[in-house]
């Protein structure tokens, strides 16, 4: 059963084929026998997922026929969960039990849905390899000698090894999107402020935005259908009606008009990749789809546009770890500025002190101009460019990430060389729009993604054009061989 | 020779806004609470938690703009200010920086000799307090109360237009007055409701540069604005006097030790960092939101200190008392009304008897002992010749006691003025009777001895006679 996807599942709960405390079961113990192999977990909450299922079986049995009742799913460890450890892959916080739920994650449980695990992922959320956790690297299940990709990492390994059919993630410069594509996933980031950050432990506030990985575009849909929505407790969040994105899936692509940047096609980008998201435009092609060349010529501009907001808003954000009412607090210290010192240099991670002090810099007096405004002066042409793009076309097709997964530690020693990693995916995230990556093919056996990104608010639109392009292919289907001391589980 | 020395202040006010829970959070801000009892998660600034903005603060930050004919911003911006202290749970105090709510305006303000000046204002902004260390309780550690932390404060930043400690308590009056009237502030100086940060420099006459200014922190009562503001002119003039240079930093203002000294120096000044909030949306404000708030604009102080003069007929002094709180100045007008006029009879009492009684007993005018209502009765029976203005102290005394109403305390203690001539007369003829020594004094030229005669007769009747018919019945008799 946990090759299913979570309209699969729905459908053999509500027809009884087994119920939610089976499944869970299940799950429980593929999570327990493969996780700590793939070391996708930070917390799995057995005894909650099953007191949850038991809940979710009873009220079937009494008339809720939800699509996420009774399915088991995982949250990314920043997620504010009541009453279970939320560390953010962070030292500072291995000691941190939440007490509320992030309205994602209380939207979720109303829903039915069973939390089984918290997942593993880059310290908060600053990756894009899942090596920066402090609870150590996720593997790839595809290669376990190579990365999953960051930060929602965690997330994306379990539900690629059919741990667990979806999971959420957070996506503030490709951190749903890249996972995916490395591990041959469904990941959306939908629009900024289409779902709520309340309760989200923010990276960077301006970027940060929750999404899904799944095994399908169908899925995707229905997750988001019960994340989205206006949030009075998050000013940011948008005060817009949610559509039902599963009634518009099955939509025809006649005559849809998508765009492929040239920039998307850069040196940058491997062969094999080229030739993998090429083909699945010519799938779309196929579909109705009616193809042409755009361009966004401030794309280049985005990484490193990206490395000064990004930080900026990080260094503020994580001002609040100081050791003094949660979290980890040095044992030892002299004075006050040594308690933060210590608190903070030995609960932050290499990376998170990176930007943390580029961040600072850059905000620094005689250097805000220089380096903030700035980045926000280019933060609009980038937004503008799409703005542009979307004058001519409904939606934008390219590579998610310019190779396939990497392997450990390839990349730790170049921060810009990982950085780069991103260069597709964080224009999105500048823009605050919304994009998926879909499995579309795989590279010396490992999978590769097409992203699609569209207007503010077209999420209905990108996932009925993955679902189509999902009903023609089976990329998305194709499972990684699972072993368990030498058996293969798959 | 010497020079002539110039002083220049300005005022940052802190006015914590009246509105029953927090600027970012639902938390209330009522004061004396249990440490930590009014602080919810976002107030903790627990991981994950967001601020959402507390219409009422922008309500009442648009209602001081518009009094002091302030620009109101169409479209302002929080920000954050980075620094880390125990008692900031965020890291950074979420304020206003480059586009605050409130931009430039100016209020007139009254000094002691009558006079009046304006003082520019630059800006107002909204943001949040801190909580509080608390040093003393704990022994080697420091306890944190966040409590205060997200409190709204509206920051009013002055000109330095003012030129001496008085005109810089008259200004800080002025605002304590304008934000008590628009219900925007309590006014609470002890609960630090209402504080004031100055920053003090001096110049020599003339000059058009200013000189290097010190901020003084910690000045939470009028009276130590002035003192400290003087005690810093003095150091600033002997520095410079000696040869010295003036230090640009930040003073704190010991009460007990009534001196000021060095908290930190402008190199040990933080880099705040700020940037814009970006948890929270840029704030816009409507023309009609503008209009709404206007609509609910009390009459203001000046306004009403005017009003007062041309419908009362009161001096400027004695308006200016009357409409020093919006509360009296309603004491006020319900006496005259209820006393059916004698404006000034009743500006004399309000601000003479009953005010001495509200001080003495530390009472808020709103929870006098005697009542509008009841002090009218006591000033009809003073206009219709019942009782003399001396008398009605005594009346008065016995209506803050308790002891009843003016008439019921007039008839008890049989208070009532003998205005019968007849009767004033017979007591005159006895008063000069038995002092026929006196008499002759004053019939040989000593004019002086006329009180004597009036103190001797309002003696015999415990002075229930009519003081005017005394004086003008005795004339008539030692002529």
């Amino acid at each position: 059963m946990h090759d299913k996807t979570i309209s699969e599942l729905s459908r053999s709960l509500r027809s009884g084929d087994f119920s939610s405390v089976e499944l869970t079961t299940h799950l429980l113990d593929r999570v327990e026998s493969l996780g700590p192999h793939l070391n996708a977990f930070v917390t799995v909450t057995g005894e909650l997922a099953l007191e949850q299922a038991r809940k979710a079986d009873q009220t079937r049995a009494a008339g809720d026929s939800g699509p996420l009742n009774g399915i088991p799913i995982a949250h990314k460890d920043l997620f504010c969960t009541d009453g279970v450890l939320t560390t953010c892959g962070s030292r500072i916080l291995d000691n941190f039990i939440s007490p509320y739920d992030a309205t994602v994650v209380g939207k979720l449980k109303k829903a039915g849905a069973v939390m089984l695990a918290k997942t593993n992922m880059d310290e908060f959320a600053m990756g894009s390899s899942n090596e920066n956790s402090c609870f150590g690297p996720v593997k790839n299940p595809w290669d376990e000698t190579r990365v999953p990709g960051g930060s929602s990492g965690g997330s994306a390994a379990a539900v690629a090894a059919r741990l667990l059919p979806g999971a959420t993630g957070t996506d503030t410069g490709g951190s749903i999107r890249q996972p995916a594509a490395l591990t041959g996933i469904t990941g959306l980031k939908p629009t900024y402020g289409r779902v709520s950050r309340y309760g989200m432990v923010a990276f960077a506030s301006s970027l940060d935005q929750a999404g899904t990985l799944t095994r399908s575009a169908e899925d995707a849909a229905i997750m988001l259908g019960t994340m989205a929505g206006f949030d009075p407790r998050d000013s940011t969040s948008a005060e817009k009606d949610v559509p039902d994105y599963r009634a518009t899936l099955e939509d025809n692509l006649d005559g849809l008009r998508i765009g492929v940047p040239t920039e998307f096609f850069d040196d940058g980008l491997m062969p094999a990749n080229k030739t993998a998201v090429e083909e699945a435009i010519r799938e779309l092609e196929k579909l109705g789809a009616k193809i042409s060349e755009i361009h966004l010529p401030n794309l280049g501009l985005s990484v490193p546009t990206y490395y000064v907001v990004a930080p900026a808003e990080c260094s503020s954000n994580l001002s609040r770890f100081d050791g003094v009412r949660f979290g980890h607090r040095a044992q030892e210290y002299d004075d006050l500025t040594d308690m933060y010192k210590k608190t903070r240099g030995q609960g932050f991670g290499a990376e998170v002190k990176r930007r943390i002090m580029t961040g600072t810099y850059v905000l620094s007096a005689g250097y805000y101009d220089a380096y903030y405004l700035k980045a926000q002066k280019v933060r609009q042409l980038i937004a503008a460019d799409y703005a542009e793009a979307f004058k001519s076309v409904d939606l934008i097709a390219g590579p998610t990430t310019p190779t396939p997964a990497f392997e450990l530690g390839a990349k730790t020693h170049d921060p810009i060389t990982m950085y780069l990693n991103d260069i597709y995916t964080i224009g999105a995230n500048l823009a605050g729009l919304p994009g998926m990556s879909v499995p579309c093919g795989f590279v010396d056996g490992l999978p590769v993604g097409l992203q699609i990104v569209g207007p503010h608010f077209c999420e209905a639109r990108l996932l009925n054009v993955a679902h189509r392009y999902q009903q023609v292919t089976d990329w998305h289907t194709r499972a990684p061989e699972m072993t368990v001391g030498g058996t293969p589980t798959a | 020779m010497t020079i002539e020395w110039e002083v220049v202040i300005g005022l940052e006010i802190h006015a914590q806004l009246a509105t029953r829970s927090k600027i970012f959070s639902s938390s209330s801000t009522a004061y004396g609470a249990q440490p930590n009892s009014q602080a919810n998660l976002v107030d903790l600034g627990y991981p994950g938690v967001l601020p959402v903005l507390n219409g009422e603060v922008v309500k009442m930050a648009v209602k001081f703009g518009l009094a002091v004919n302030c620009e109101i911003a169409r479209r302002s911006v929080f920000a954050r200010k980075n620094y880390f202290y125990p008692d900031l749970p965020k890291g950074y105090q979420i304020s206003q920086f480059e586009l605050p709510v409130v931009g430039r305006g100016e209020i007139c303000i009254t000094l002691d000799d009558g006079s009046r000046k304006r003082v520019g204002i630059t800006r107002a902004h909204l943001e949040e307090d801190a909580g509080k260390s608390l040093h003393e309780e704990f022994q080697g550690m420091s306890g944190i109360d966040l409590n205060r932390a997200g409190t709204p404060l509206l920051e009013i930043v002055s000109e330095p237009d003012m030129r001496s400690a008085e005109e810089a308590v008259a200004y800080m009056k002025g605002m304590h007055t304008l934000v008590r009237y628009l219900e925007i502030c309590d006014g609470n100086m002890q609960e630090g409701s209402f504080r004031c940060d100055a920053n003090v420099s001096v110049r020599p006459k003339g000059q058009e540069e200013f000189g290097t200014r010190t901020e003084l922190k910690n000045l939470n009562s009028f009276r130590f604005v002035e003192k400290a503001i003087n005690l810093e002119v003095e150091r600033q003039i002997d520095v410079l006097e000696s040869g010295g240079k003036v230090v640009q930093e930040t003073r704190l203002y010991d009460s007990a030790k009534n001196e000021t000294r060095t908290m930190r120096l402008k190199e040990e000044a933080n880099d705040y960092r700020y940037f814009p909030d970006p948890d929270l949306l840029p704030l816009l404000i409507t023309e009609e939101e503008i209009e709404a708030v206007r609509s609910t604009l009390p009459e203001l102080p000046d306004e009403k200190r005017e009003r007062f003069c041309s419908e009362y007929k009161l001096s400027d002094y004695d308006a200016r008392v009357l409409t020093a709180s919006r509360e009296m100045a309603a004491y006020f007008e319900a006496v005259v009304e209820a006393s059916g006029g004698e404006p000034k009879l009743a500006a004399n009492w309000v601000a003479g008897e009953l005010s001495a009684g509200l001080n003495r007993s530390g009472t808020e005018i709103g929870d006098s002992k005697v009542s509008a209502s009841a002090l009218a009765g006591l000033l009809k029976r003073i206009a219709d010749c019942t009782i003399s203005g001396k008398i009605a102290k005594e009346v008065f005394e016995a209506m803050w006691d308790g002891e009843g109403d003016a008439d019921d305390i007039i008839e008890k203690r049989g208070l009532r003025q003998i205005t019968d001539s007849a009767a004033i007369e017979k007591i005159i003829d006895e008063v000069i009777t038995a002092n026929p020594g006196q008499l002759e004094q004053y019939r040989g030229g000593k004019d002086k001895l006329f009180g004597f005669f009036v103190g001797q007769v309002m003696k015999a009747t415990q002075g229930k006679a009519n003081p005017g018919q005394v004086n003008q019945l005795l004339k008539k008799k030692l002529a």
